[in-house]
């Protein structure tokens, strides 16, 4: 018991502390680590709540593709850091007040609201006991099952998501010589040769 | 102190979504940490699905979860993509300069 809350209390606080080293780092470069970092402890905390699946999940997809994407992003844009500080603490006044606004009513949702006790069988589906089935498992019997087309649709969204980046990015650059490979195969050897009976001594 | 309840985990999740909110404020001239903030938030709201989900023993909380999380994905990787052509057209990255949607 006393170990899961140490493990509580140290993944919540570097997950905090780095959602705030995110958000005011001076390089965005650091603001990524961080970002990773969050992900990690945010992992963690997953694994405490017995979701060990969703946790997996987070490290591969998050820390492995969605912060690589953001550190390339960083890195390839030659981004002024110095320009980009400018108004920072032009807003903190507002931006603090809404923050702060804000947290107190989570706060206030958090801690003033209970189950009602007749809500036990309102269950849409019932985890297993950890004995009959583990977290993964348990939640693909459930994901490809009852829920197999939202499935589908979540990977139409991310095939979508693809072809958008890709159309939106890639530019065919004038003066580039590339091979047509379709244009080397239609190519007859009547378009490229030609036989000339060349007279001695004239020339063509 | 040493009981962890769902209260500990929706505590952790709303810091965290109000840092979230917060940066996007904080940072309005860098759209990456804009991005950024917004991963922040959508993290905190997968942190609550999944505490209610452990608490109530209803697995349905972690399969939204799963969505929340394909979903920032594709976010991001959009997002990105037209921060990219936006740096390749104007060379800047300011948030103030993207008023005007016209190529």
């Amino acid at each position: 018991m006393i170990l899961s809350a140490l493990a509580f209390y140290g993944f919540s606080t570097v997950a905090i502390a780095a959602g705030v080293m995110v958000i005011s780092a001076r390089n965005p470069v650091h603001s990524v680590l961080f970002l990773i970092l969050a992900f990690f402890n945010a992992a963690g905390l997953f694994v405490l709540m017995g979701a060990e699946f969703l946790a997996f999940i987070l490290v591969i997809v998050y820390v492995g593709a969605v912060a690589v994407l953001f550190m390339f992003v960083v890195m390839m844009l030659d981004i002024n850091v110095v320009e980009m500080r400018q108004g920072f603490l032009q807003y903190l006044p507002i931006g603090g007040l809404i923050g702060t606004v804000l947290l107190l009513e989570l706060i206030f949702v958090v801690t003033s609201w209970a189950v009602a006790p007749e809500s036990g069988g309102l269950l849409a589906a019932k985890a297993p006991a950890l004995t009959e089935a583990h977290n993964t498992e348990a939640l693909g019997r459930l994901l490809y099952t009852k829920y197999i087309y939202l499935f589908q649709g979540a990977g139409m969204v991310l095939l979508l998501a693809m072809v958008g980046a890709i159309v939106l990015t890639l530019r065919g650059r004038p003066g580039v010589r590339r091979q047509r490979i379709g244009h080397q195969v239609r190519l007859r050897r009547d378009d490229v040769v030609e036989i000339k009976d060349v007279p001695t001594g004239t020339g063509i | 102190m040493l009981e962890i309840t769902l209260g500990h985990y929706l505590t952790v999740a709303a810091i965290l979504f109000t840092l979230g909110v917060f940066g996007i404020f904080l940072n309005r001239k860098n759209v990456i940490i804009i991005l950024m903030s917004i991963e922040l938030m959508l993290l905190a709201v997968n942190i609550n699905l999944v505490a209610f989900s452990a608490h109530l023993g209803d697995l349905v909380g972690q399969v939204f979860a799963m969505f929340v999380l394909t979903v920032a994905a594709a976010e991001s990787a959009i997002g990105l993509a037209i921060l990219v052509v936006y740096f390749r057209n104007r060379g800047s990255i300011a948030v103030e300069d993207i008023n005007r949607l016209r190529g």
